[in-house]
């Protein structure tokens, strides 16, 4: 019994929450991973993409809210984050047009298009702050558990409950959809091949009559639909505050650079490790080792690695690590 | 250098691999110019960007169903012949034909559009990309069903077929020239011009490489090329030029060339 | 030429502040530009003469704040005696756990290090709390309103600026040594990542600078204005002056700081002009243009970036105290990467990367714009919305959020800067 509990606690309060802390780290750092293949930069503003689409979202969202029009007990925002990402992308070609081209043109060096995105991010920043402020949003509806912890309680007779929010089963959903289709697109369709070579050899994918500029805006579209989706999900599971998503830039490079910055693969398996790493050092062991262990080793404190103010702290670890055995990342980087 | 990236080789935020130095260029308009031979690069002069003039009134031509061969010593300036051919460097004098019509003007791009099919000599291939979608991204201008010429390429080279899941990186470097040269013929071009395809690869290799191209060739598909390995190449070509300084030094049949005393005593070791 | 209108452009926007607006305004824009010029230079150094990509400027302007806290401040002996030694005893015991790690790391075989690596690191860490935890509870236990620290060190608070660079420089030491060491260069994450984990540590530990409780009160280098009212003459001397006495004494204390800052910023910049002239410097400059020749002629190029990359910490650690003790107190939750870190980045881009005076006059012009951006857009906005109803919502919206225009106008002068002037505003020679 105590080992069911044991169990139950563990999954409860480390492995749900970081499945879907996971799949958000993975679907972000796929966007990065993308641009970092394609345009060959590190985007410093893709934190502040995903503020700024799932700020579209939220509003779409309160739009249908208002309107009475919703998902029964899916959150509302799910039928929003089509016009989250239309307007990301429209942001993103748009941005694309006015201000990176230009260094494409001049075959500017990556460091360039880094210090271009810093001006990037700093615009996207304060027009999320100029629209929406700096405040917590909650645009969140429809039912809050999938298996509340009561009736986990009542239905299996432990004393430890284990309760699935909605929020964390569709996030984990979501992202095993949007991942499959995204690596459907790049394996399997002309669009998505070109852009592989593309990344791989810019100059044969030249002479192949492959379009530099239909690859990229392709690029800037899938990033945006990776970025609202990331950040609509961690909106939902979480709150929405535009500083926390700027913060998420440090998890998300750390997520992309650990699996092998530029390689789709090793940005999911990166999200995925970082987040159980966050969650797993961060975790007071107390209430699982208090079933697992007799009483009389229990322990007293919290049994907690670290507190969880220092969960950037062990990205950065993990990230150091893995860059020591393989500095390629754990998939070989690079090229997509 | 306006955008200096200052040494800068950060890997956590820049990816320098695979990136080219090509722009893309839109391409100017080809003229009719009818007669002279199929393909052929007319007195060309010029160099790369704005240095120095490389090729000084230097002429390669090719015929339907020839092979041609471009020789010469290190830094004659065979490879520049053949990108200026090719378009890739800027041309001060002299005019490129294909098949009819003055192409001058136009960018390498254009001039794949207009059947020329290029093997430059590294960095050929995608190399994470399968055996079989370079091919289909050599084929990727093409908007009909280029399933036959696939199967084509894999007549010619069948070690393709067996590794055409197989990440094109993970071969041979003979295998990988294979891919190259199919690639290329994937846009089903009215002529090949290969630029050193045996650089780096085996005797052996290089006598099968060279099969194959002979085979290309009879075909119907003119074929030019540069060449390192001068005494093997003039065997199989119907046309070679030797270049010196970026200017003809000789021209003439295959044999002719190996039989010519002189082309001997300065390039082929006597 | 052109540096010396653009200079005395920077001084006109300056002194017109203190005409228009308020000589004490004029004064803190001042006093913070000085410092962010330090700052500028220290980036600039990193990325002007050696390419190195710093993104963890924050951490390092954090550390010299912390500076000012350990130097300065007057120890707690109750703290001390109740748990002191064993906080000491724990960051020695995390020390050599650290260092018998990396000795582990350079010894041992390579397939079996990792695991030990990994298990010497974990038992370090679980003895390293196991040792530190009961010492901060009872540190932080001591009269937690007012202390619940071990306090500093008490000595003169000028002395935290060099303590400050210290701090700065052993940190990017450490960095560096890791960053820079790997095989393929990692410098941006690492310096990202340390930043936000120094943050971290600051605003957690609060038995070391009273977390986010924040320190106030810490000792000036100048006396308090207060004081200075009292001084007997000062009423007078201020009245000749024509000034009232309490507005004499801000000014004269913000004219102190102002002429300790200056003093600091030219021995740094003709420092590092020197620095940029001498064989030295050349020889940076030869291993940026080109690495591998630099190399092939013997130039041991990671040493050297390591050098450069302590050497610019150790300017964004010394400007960091300053900072902290203008203010006078230590507030971790106030340091935010836009600011300390993306802000001193537009700096050097701006005043142009490579050039010493470039990056003090960008220290100085964007920190003008930074302050002086949310008062224009007030102006502008109050003339956009005088159309407009008292009540309308869009119209308080609109003034509400004023304050975000100064990100938006950064990040549209960086984008215009890059484009039009790639190499800033004073481009390296």
């Amino acid at each position: 019994m105590d080992l069911l509990n044991a169990l139950v606690a563990l999954a409860n309060f480390v492995l749900i929450p970081a499945l879907a802390y996971g799949s958000q780290l993975a679907l972000g750092a796929l966007g990065v991973t993308l641009i970092y293949a394609i345009l060959r930069f590190s985007n410093f503003a893709h934190g502040d993409t995903m503020a700024i689409g799932t700020m579209v979202t939220i509003f779409v969202t309160w739009g249908l809210q208002a309107l009475g029009i919703g998902l029964g007990p899916l959150p509302t925002a799910l039928l929003a984050i089509p016009f989250g990402i239309l307007g990301a992308a429209a942001l993103l070609l748009l941005t694309d047009r006015m201000v990176y081209r230009f260094y494409r043109a001049q075959k500017a060096k990556p460091v360039i298009l880094v210090i271009v995105s810093m001006g990037v991010m700093f615009v996207y920043n304060g027009i999320t702050r100029f629209i929406i402020g700096p405040d917590d949003q909650s645009f969140a509806d429809g039912e809050r558990f999938l298996i509340s912890a009561r009736d986990f309680k009542a239905w299996s007779g432990l004393d430890e409950g284990l309760a699935l929010k909605s929020t964390q089963a569709i996030t984990v959903v979501v992202a095993v959809l949007v991942v499959a289709l995204l690596f459907w697109f790049l394996n399997h369709t002309r669009t998505g091949k070109s852009m592989r070579a593309y990344s791989d050899n810019e100059e044969l994918a030249l002479l192949s009559g492959i379009n530099p500029e239909t690859v990229v805006r392709v690029t800037w579209v899938i990033v945006a639909a990776l970025a609202v989706v990331a950040g609509t999900l961690y909106g939902l599971d979480k709150s929405y505050k535009p500083f926390t998503y700027f913060q998420l830039l440090l998890p998300i490079f750390a997520s992309a650079i650990v699996g092998g910055i530029g390689s789709p693969v090793g940005a999911i398996a990166g999200g995925f490790v970082i987040a159980f790493s966050e969650v797993l050092f961060t975790y007071a062991w107390k209430k699982v080792l208090g079933y697992l262990l007799p009483a009389s080793l229990a322990p007293d404190g919290l049994v907690q690695l670290m507190g969880t103010d220092y969960k950037f702290a062990v990205s950065f670890v993990i990230l150091i690590i893995v860059l020591l055995f393989r500095p390629t990342g754990l998939f070989r980087g690079k090229s997509i | 250098m306006s955008f200096d990236d200052r040494g800068n080789r950060d890997l956590s935020i820049g990816n320098p691999a695979g990136m080219g130095e090509a722009r893309p260029v839109r391409g100017g308009h080809e003229r009719a110019a009818l007669g002279g031979p199929f393909l052929i690069g007319e007195a060309m002069t010029g160099g790369y960007g704005r240095g120095a003039d490389i090729l000084h009134g230097c002429t390669i031509a090719v015929e339907r169903g020839e092979i041609a061969v471009i020789v010469g010593p290190n830094g004659a300036g065979k490879s520049t012949a053949m990108k200026a051919v090719f378009g890739m460097l800027n041309l001060r004098g002299g005019s490129v034909r294909l098949d009819g019509e003055d192409i001058t003007a136009l960018s390498p791009q254009a001039r794949v559009r207009k059947g020329m099919g290029f093997v430059p000599q590294t960095h050929n291939i995608f190399a994470s990309l399968s055996v079989e979608e370079n091919l289909e991204m050599g084929a990727f201008i093409r908007k009909d069903d280029f399933r036959d010429t696939l199967e084509q390429v894999y007549e010619l080279f069948p070690i393709l077929r067996d590794k055409r899941r197989q990440a094109a990186g993970e071969l041979s470097g003979g295998q990988r020239q294979q891919v190259a040269v199919g690639r290329a013929l994937m846009t089903q071009p009215k002529v090949l011009m290969l630029d050193e395809p045996t650089a780096g690869v085996s005797p052996i290799v290089m006598d099968e490489l060279f099969d194959r191209i002979i085979e290309v060739a009879r075909s119907g598909l003119p074929v030019l090329m540069v060449e390192q390995n001068a005494r093997q190449a003039l065997e199989i070509a119907d046309k070679g030029y030797v270049l010196v300084q970026g200017a003809n030094a000789h021209t003439g049949t295959g044999r002719e060339l190996l039989d010519d005393p002189q082309v001997r005593r300065s390039f082929l070791g006597g | 030429m052109r540096a010396l209108g653009l200079f005395a452009l920077v001084a006109a926007l300056i002194l017109g502040t203190g005409v228009l607006q308020s000589w004490n305004s004029a004064l803190i824009i001042l006093n913070m530009g000085l410092v962010s010029a330090i700052m500028s230079l220290g980036v600039n150094l990193q990325w002007g003469l050696a390419g190195l990509f710093n993104v963890g400027v924050m951490g390092f302007v954090a550390l010299g704040g912390l500076a000012v806290v350990l130097t300065s401040v007057a120890p707690v002996p109750a703290a001390w005696a109740a748990g002191g030694g064993r906080a000491i005893a724990a960051l020695i015991l995390g020390a050599a756990v650290i260092t018998l790690a990396a000795l582990a790391w350079r010894g041992l075989a390579h397939r079996r290090r990792g695991l030990a690596v990994a298990a010497i690191l974990l038992v370090g860490l679980v003895a390293f709390r196991w040792v530190l935890d009961p010492a901060t509870a009872a540190i932080e236990s001591v009269d937690p309103a007012a202390t619940g620290y071990l306090g500093g060190l008490g000595l003169p608070v000028l002395l935290a600026w060099p303590v400050g660079g210290l701090l700065a420089a052993g940190v990017a030491w450490m960095i560096g040594k890791t960053a820079l060491g790997l095989r393929s260069d990692y410098l941006a994450i690492a310096t990202l990542g340390i930043a936000e984990i120094i943050i971290a540590v600051l605003k957690n530990e609060d038995w070391l600078a009273r977390g986010v409780k924040n320190v106030i009160g810490l000792p000036r280098p100048l006396p308090y204005e207060i004081d200075l009212q009292q001084t007997p003459g000062f009423a007078e001397r201020a009245a000749g002056m024509g000034l009232d006495v309490t507005t004499a004494s801000t000014l004269y204390v913000k004219v102190g700081y102002s002429l300790l800052f200056a003093a600091v910023l030219v021995a740094v910049l003709v420092l590092a002009q020197l620095a940029l002239k001498s064989p030295w410097g050349r020889m940076m400059r030869a291993i940026r243009d080109n690495e591998e020749a630099a190399e092939a002629m013997g130039k041991d190029v990671t040493a050297r970036h390591l050098q450069v990359f302590i050497l610019g910490s150790v300017l964004c650690g010394i400007a960091g105290a300053m900072m902290t003790t203008l203010d006078g107190q230590l507030t971790p939750s106030s340091y935010q990467p836009l600011r300390y870190t993306f802000l001193i980045w537009v700096m050097v881009i701006v005043g142009g990367s490579g050039n010493n005076l470039g990056a003090v006059l960008g220290g100085f012009l964007i920190w003008f714009l930074w302050v002086q951006v949310e008062p224009m857009g007030q102006w502008l906005m109050g003339l956009l919305t005088a159309g407009m109803a008292d009540d309308s919502a869009i119209r308080n919206h609109l003034l509400d959020s004023v304050q975000h225009m100064r990100l938006l106008t950064m990040g549209v002068i960086l984008l215009l800067v890059l484009r039009f002037a790639p190499r800033g505003l004073l481009p390296e020679k």
